[in-house]
């Protein structure tokens, strides 16, 4: 009997053990599927002839606007100014972020469009996988360029704004990443167009057609300061601020008048990372509940 | 011969009706395209969904509340409308001022020096240009003459609020103006007054007409403007009058603007003052115009008389009432309500786009090529049916909007400038056409970059990222006017109801103001657009379907 019930417990201990094995068997199956995801993706965009093109424009469009802003500000002495020399030199991503927004929705609709969605899900059924890989690819690459883009026009600042009047003598910080406040606008907006492009994965994959989902981003992020604009009541104009993805996640870039920010700089990436993980997740949803 | 022959007797096409007959055959393909794709049409009707309830909800978010006197509770909404005086030509007016008066009976002029004009004004200590209270309406004022104060003479149809006038005066900051009916200005002399440089003005009326004349020196007089003030009754009021107008400094951010200032007050000195025409045995007779608890001043106000001068003190203004917040009590214009467009266009753009990508991604365009060989009129019936859809959905959103949005806003406690019929009428089919442009627009890009994700971002961009720039104030105001002028976002003026006034300091700028005019503004929009299309046309018979 008591051999019986060690038996018996010695099977279920193997049979732990067998599990134990066979997780982490799965857990190299899916790893080696995420692998093979990630490398099919990267394939599929690398050969893809818009996708440089694309990525040039974000840091092209960026740095362009960003230096522009910056030579069209001046702020003479003795006279109050309140531009923030980070925000001005950083404005480029208003325009940056759409380019951005078009590869996050291409790389997911461009697949519609030709039925190559069909084979991509022959070839990886696990559709959460394939997701993912999209959206890790196109973090991957957002950040590169979004980190060129950025440092290109913080360059551009740093050279053009100090002969406006933006000097540290003037009470304006200096704009080297040494300055806490300017690594954290620079990070964040690196950060924030890395968002930007898993907002747009997702909504591309709740849409599908991609003139639906880069419709449904720029919405998003062009509608709330608009709206906020022409709000009668006050305190809706500051929530209006506080949920837009644009509106909220630029506070990042405030290196100045810190106590009237309509919502704290991280806390304001974090709305934007919010959007974006709730499009990711609609769009995981949808992409497993439907046909292709 | 009977309807049943004629049926059947229908001629046959004339080959020149035949060629006409087939563009419109070819806009009668694309619109049933259009009306059975179910994406097309619901998304259209989510269009105008969101441009109505967007607008509506901009307008309805706020319930203003107002002190409703000693021992009353405090009012919300409707009761905390303020009368606001209309002018002759039926705008909102600021009428406030004080006025040192006596009757006109008939033809008639006056004239007089205006010696000395000093003032205070509010420090910009935050106060948002609700009447000073506390210690005396004064407290916390400070030295310094505001550049529209005014002291001059006027000849007023009578002392009520909003009537007609012409007047001349000296101002604070910007030389002696003549200025009739609330709107109108004309520059005289320029300069600041002092003791030393007096400025002599005059008035004369002769029937309807009125004359302004200028001088330094009291001979030597030059003549400013002639104004016809139509309906001017016999018996008018002529006098003195100062006033101050609240000035205020704005500065905005994300959306958000806040403004520095409150009410100022101007004393004035009269010296030489000379009434003729007037009724024998009258006096100077003085009035506190537009006085009380919702006027734009300080409140105060008086004249005396020493030694042949007359000291007039006044604060308001004599002028139309400007849009944006540094109105002394909540305004909304009639475009608010149609804040609501973007979402429209925005949404509009997107279908325009895929009207035409979607024929390329499904290779339904060879089939509609083939069907009509010529390519130009393939295009020109696609913009004919985008257009005509958008306009019909945008016009039946713009016209509930700023129909039923005003008296919302009304509801809400806010107070809606008023605007002529015209006006009205061209915020409202502006804004429909501003929309079918730009859904023209946007089918002519999708036609040339034949992506549509490139084509809807491409159109948003150019229309909507201009106006937030310069909103955001993420521009400085020059480069952001300028991007106002060059780009697609140019045509959002033609929703602009309230011009800019260059005679009252104002918040200028976007979201209210444009730097175009509403018409050269929605040309820059139609300029773009045409020569889209010219390269959409150009491209789409050159390439490969």
């Amino acid at each position: 009997m008591s051999q019986a019930t060690g038996l018996m417990q010695a099977d279920a201990s193997s049979q732990r053990h067998a599990r134990r094995a066979g997780s982490r068997a799965a857990l190299r199956a899916e790893a080696s599927a995420m692998r093979d995801a990630l490398a099919a993706e990267w394939v599929k965009l690398r050969t893809l002839p818009g996708s440089p093109w694309l990525l040039l424009a974000v840091v092209v469009t960026t740095v362009a606007v960003s230096a522009a802003a910056s030579a069209a500000t001046r702020c003479p002495a003795g006279v109050p100014c309140t531009a923030d020399p980070a925000r001005v030199c950083l404005s480029g991503i208003y325009l940056g972020q759409a380019v951005v927004a078009i590869l996050g929705v291409l790389i997911v609709s461009g697949e519609y469009s030709t039925g190559m969605i069909s084979v991509t899900l022959a070839a990886l059924p696990r559709r959460t996988t394939v997701l993912t890989a999209k959206a890790v690819i196109v973090t991957g690459l957002t950040l590169a360029a979004g980190t060129v883009a950025v440092g290109g026009s913080l360059l551009a600042g740093a050279m053009i704004l100090p002969g406006h009047g933006f000097t540290s003598a003037g009470g304006f910080p200096d704009l080297s990443l040494a300055g806490g406040t300017v690594l954290r606008a620079a990070a964040g907006s690196v950060l924030y167009l890395g968002l930007i492009g898993l907002l747009a994965v997702g909504a591309a994959a709740a849409f599908r057609e991609a003139a639906a989902a880069i419709g449904t981003v720029l919405g998003l992020l062009y509608l709330f300061p608009v709206i906020a604009a022409l709000a009668a009541s006050r305190i809706w104009q500051r929530h209006l601020q506080q949920v837009g993805p644009m509106t909220a996640g630029l506070e990042i870039q405030a290196t100045r008048n810190l106590h009237s920010l309509v919502i704290s700089p991280w806390a304001g990436l974090g709305v934007l990372a919010a959007w974006a993980a709730g499009a990711l997740i609609a769009g995981g949803l949808l992409l497993r509940l439907r046909d292709a | 011969m009977t309807a049943g022959t004629t049926a059947r007797q229908w001629p046959a096409p004339a080959p020149a009706a035949a060629e006409h007959g087939g563009f419109w055959r070819a806009v009668l393909a694309e619109w049933t395209k259009f009306r059975s794709v179910r994406g097309l049409v619901i998304g259209t009707v989510v269009a105008a969904l969101a441009m109505l309830l967007v607008g509506l909800f901009a307008a309805g978010s706020a319930r203003f509340t107002c002190p409703g006197g000693p021992g009353f509770p405090t009012k919300t909404g409707a009761a905390c409308l303020p009368r606001i005086p209309r002018g002759p030509g039926g705008q909102a007016v600021t009428d406030s001022f004080y006025f040192v008066h006596q009757p006109l009976a008939a033809n008639g002029s006056i004239t007089a020096a205006v010696t000395s004009l000093t003032g205070v004004h509010a420090a910009g200590n935050g106060q948002t240009g609700a009447g000073p209270g506390g210690a005396g309406p004064l407290a916390g004022m400070t030295k310094g003459i505001v550049g529209w104060a005014k002291a001059g003479i006027i000849i007023k149809t009578s002392t009520s609020q909003g009537t007609a006038y012409a007047a001349m005066m000296a101002t604070g900051g910007h030389g002696v103006r003549m200025q009739y009916d609330f709107t109108q200005d004309i520059a005289g002399l320029a300069g600041q007054v002092s003791p030393s440089a007096p400025r002599w003005l005059r008035l004369t009326r002769s029937g309807d007409t009125i004359t302004g004349y200028d001088s330094a020196d009291g001979s030597r007089w030059a003549r400013v403007g002639t104004v016809r003030l139509t309906g001017l009754p016999a018996t008018v009021q002529a006098g003195l009058f100062v006033t101050s107008p609240v000035e205020t400094q704005t500065t905005s951010s994300f959306g958000g603007t806040t403004s520095n200032g409150g009410p100022s007050q101007a004393t004035g000195i009269f010296g030489h003052v000379s009434l003729s025409g007037a009724a024998p045995g009258k006096a100077w007779a003085g009035a506190n115009i537009g006085a009380g608890r919702g006027s734009p001043g300080t409140g105060v106000g008086g004249f005396h008389q020493a030694g042949g001068a007359i000291t007039v003190t006044g604060s308001g203004d004599i002028a139309p009432v400007v849009a944006g917040p540094t109105s002394y009590f909540p305004t909304a214009t009639i475009e608010d309500h149609l804040v609501g467009t973007f979402a429209g266009l925005i949404a509009m753009a997107v279908i325009a786009a895929m009207f035409i990508t979607t024929e390329y991604r499904r290779g339904l365009i060879r089939l509609t090529l083939a069907a009509t060989p010529r390519r130009g009129e393939v295009l020109a019936a696609k913009a004919v049916v985008v257009g005509a859809v958008t306009f019909a959905a945008g016009l039946a959103a713009s016209v509930i909007a700023v129909v039923a949005g005003p008296r919302l806003s009304r509801d809400m406690g806010l107070y809606v400038l008023p605007v002529s019929l015209p006006t009205g009428l061209r915020v409202i089919a502006g804004t429909a056409a501003l929309l079918a442009v730009a859904a023209v627009f946007a089918l002519a890009l999708g036609t040339v970059l034949r992506r549509s994700a490139v084509a809807v971002t491409a159109a948003i961009v150019l229309l909507v990222l201009p106006y937030i720039l310069g909103v955001a104030s993420v521009l400085p105001a020059g480069p952001a006017e300028w991007l106002l002028r060059v780009t697609p976002a140019a045509a959002f003026a033609i929703q602009q109801s309230v011009p800019a006034y260059h005679q009252v300091s104002g918040p200028y700028g976007p979201p209210v103001y444009f730097p175009l005019g509403p018409w050269s503004g929605f040309a820059v929009l139609c300029g773009w657009t045409a020569l889209a299309l010219g390269l959409a046309t150009y491209l789409l018979r050159r390439r490969d379907a």
